[in-house]
């Protein structure tokens, strides 16, 4: 077929390269608004995975429960009755309550002081079992998690901060800290891992940063906490709503604790379903706007193209009307203008995207440092779909102009003059 | 070569005007004929359906053997690159191809390769001796030199006939004449040639002379 001719692409760019500044016009506008599609996404999708990154290692099903004094009279107690949530009640909610994943219980101290080599910080100090990663995962940087036997031997290890490290130990810089000891409340605890948790994300109980993290049964041994827990962390499986399961584990609570089954006060809940779906919403919303955007941009640009080649088609009624009479047939026009267009599109898109691509890649060079874990780049798909996006555009804008020059008859070459 | 009877056309509009009211004309192999008239008599017309850029309403028009009758737009694309080359007034290039391109576009349309194209249009400027400006675009190029590209761009498909419009309607007397001694010397090497002009001049070189007035042929003095 003629179309796979290289004469025939030799033709195209011939009469493409010669006609520089009309080229340049009509490409601009395809070029831009790729450009700006592409570049939007990207800057969307690192925008996304730079809150994700924060946001990671949270589970985003996960709850959290804490006792409050009780707000109604109930079974002869006054309100106003302080209760607590009990080591049992844990067992309890994990056995009994449909739809419980993980049930964790956490102990905390505030305002403690972490001393080492002559340097000090303050600190808050938390308590949690090894499955409490499930929950809120502490993204280990050096060393280890804390794990069972940690729990019930009441080893003397701790999983600290990275700022705590850099308070304590200053001159290590970016060395691993693992065996070093640092002295909490008078108790000497032998670090076995790093937290590589930033600040931004979710926190509970504290800075993350500046968080130590004791196995559950040695806290509760040091501190002399007994049964009583301070938070109950929750996650639910798969297929069960949090706040559903937090609403059953609340009375289950109740019942055991006697309280009132319509108190709003005594059992405080915290979600981070509802957080999490914020956030979706709100990227969900971002990358509309993006696609809007982005494809009004082009939509634009090929309308613009097409505007272009009708005008362009118009000043060379001489040109076609020659190429008509000297033996050009009406496909001969339709298929050059059609491939000027399509060349045209594709062209000056491409090197939108490559433009588009090159920036995106600055931006996540230059945020490795900072987020390593935002991602500007577009995947090779969207690449790729944003390339046959072009050619289908450059088809339909070239379908308009084309088909007015198919219409142009030889004799209007002469008559133009 | 090219046979007309009784040919009629109407331009279509508000008011339709009735531009060639029954012509008939024989023109041999070989001859060279000019056809004159005032502006407005129809011989631009005539000259249009003797090019199949247009057609007629009525008649029958034979083209080397080959009835001329409804053709769809891709058979006479066809037959006019194949029988007729076209000489025009405005010599008609392509501003943004060089003579060599220009000369070579209709054997584009034939698909003849590139190479074999650009070399058989270098030959027709060697003969019409523009070879050295074969690179040259058109605007760098006199009238008289545009107008010997647009010849060997007529002639390259090697055409039955071909058609001048006003030729020379362009040029100088001095370039005038350069042109008709070229086509003077494409009649003796047996070509068809029929020129549409006002010139009197001009129509006094040729072999034979059709006045056309209002629609018709007034009178032929051979």
């Amino acid at each position: 077929m003629r179309i796979f001719d290289t004469d025939r692409w030799e033709e195209i760019f011939d009469s493409l390269s010669k006609n520089r500044t009309r080229t340049v016009l009509t490409a601009f506008g395809i070029f831009w608004g790729i450009f700006m599609l592409i570049l939007l996404m990207g800057g969307g999708r690192g925008l996304e995975t730079m809150l994700g990154s924060n946001l990671a290692g949270f589970a985003s099903n996960s709850g959290f429960i804490f006792a409050d004094i009780t707000g109604k009279p109930y079974k002869g107690f006054q309100e106003g009755r302080y209760w607590y949530i009990k080591l049992d009640d844990v067992k309890r909610v994990k056995d009994c309550v449909e739809g419980v994943d993980v049930a964790t219980p956490i102990i905390q101290n505030w305002g403690s002081t972490a001393m080492a080599e002559n340097h000090s910080c303050s600190v808050t100090v938390t308590g949690e079992r090894s499955d409490y990663a499930q929950v809120d995962n502490p993204k280990i940087k050096f060393g280890r998690m804390l794990n069972d036997v940690d729990d019930m031997q009441h080893r003397k290890v701790c999983v600290v901060g990275t700022r705590i490290v850099e308070e304590l130990f200053p001159h290590l810089g970016k060395e691993d800290p693992c065996g070093r000891f640092i002295q909490l409340d008078g108790v000497y605890y032998c670090i076995v891992g790093v937290s590589g948790k930033s600040a931004d994300g979710i926190n509970i109980g504290g800075n993350a940063q500046t968080t130590v993290h004791l196995p559950y049964g040695t806290m509760q041994q040091t501190y002399n906490r007994g049964n009583r827990v301070d938070v109950l962390a929750l996650t639910a499986l798969p297929g069960y709503k949090m706040s559903d399961v937090q609403t059953r584990v609340e009375q289950l609570l109740k019942r055991v604790h006697v309280i009132h089954p319509e108190d709003t006060k005594a059992v405080l809940k915290l979600n981070t379903e509802a957080i999490f779906s914020m956030i979706d919403n709100l990227f969900r919303g971002v990358s509309i706007l993006v696609w809007m955007i982005g494809l009004g941009t082009l939509l634009a640009g090929a309308i613009g193209v097409s505007n272009i080649m009708i005008v362009t088609v118009k000043e060379r009624t001489t040109e076609i009307g020659i190429r008509r009479a000297i033996g050009a047939t009406p496909l001969d026009i339709l298929s050059m203008v059609m491939s000027e267009s399509v060349v045209l599109t594709l062209l000056s898109g491409m090197s939108g995207i490559t433009l588009a691509v090159l920036i995106l890649q600055g931006m996540e060079v230059g945020f490795s440092e900072s987020n390593p874990e935002a991602q500007f780049q577009i995947s090779f798909g969207v690449a790729i779909g944003a390339a046959s996006l072009l050619a289908l555009l450059g088809v339909i804008a070239g379908l308009a102009p084309a088909l007015r020059a198919m219409k142009i008859k030889p004799v209007d070459a002469m008559r133009e003059e | 070569m090219i046979r007309l009877v009784n040919i009629h056309k109407t331009y279509q509009g508000a008011q339709p005007l009735h531009v060639l009211k029954g012509i008939d004309l024989h023109i041999q192999k070989g001859e060279f004929v000019a056809i004159m008239g005032a502006s407005g008599s129809g011989k631009s017309t005539l000259l249009n359906i003797l090019g199949i850029l247009d057609n007629y309403d009525e008649g029958e028009y034979t083209l080397a053997g080959t009835p001329i009758r409804n053709l769809s737009e891709t058979r006479a694309a066809d037959y006019r690159n194949r029988m007729i080359g076209f000489i025009f007034q405005s010599f008609n290039l392509i501003g943004f191809k060089n003579a060599v391109e220009n000369v070579a576009l209709p054997l584009f349309y034939q698909g003849v390769g590139r190479r074999k194209r650009n070399q058989l249009a270098l030959e027709y400027l060697d003969r019409l001796g523009l070879k050295d400006w074969a690179h040259h675009y058109p605007n760098e190029l006199s009238g008289g030199q545009k107008q010997r590209v647009a010849i060997a761009r007529a002639l390259i498909t090697q055409p039955k006939i071909l058609l001048a419009d006003e030729p020379t309607g362009a040029l100088d007397s001095q370039t005038s004449l350069e042109v008709m001694e070229i086509l003077k010397d494409l009649h003796r090497q047996g070509l068809t040639i029929v020129v549409v002009t006002h010139d009197s001049g001009v129509a006094h070189q040729t072999e034979k002379i059709i006045h056309i007035k209002d629609g018709v042929i007034e009178r032929t003095l051979c």
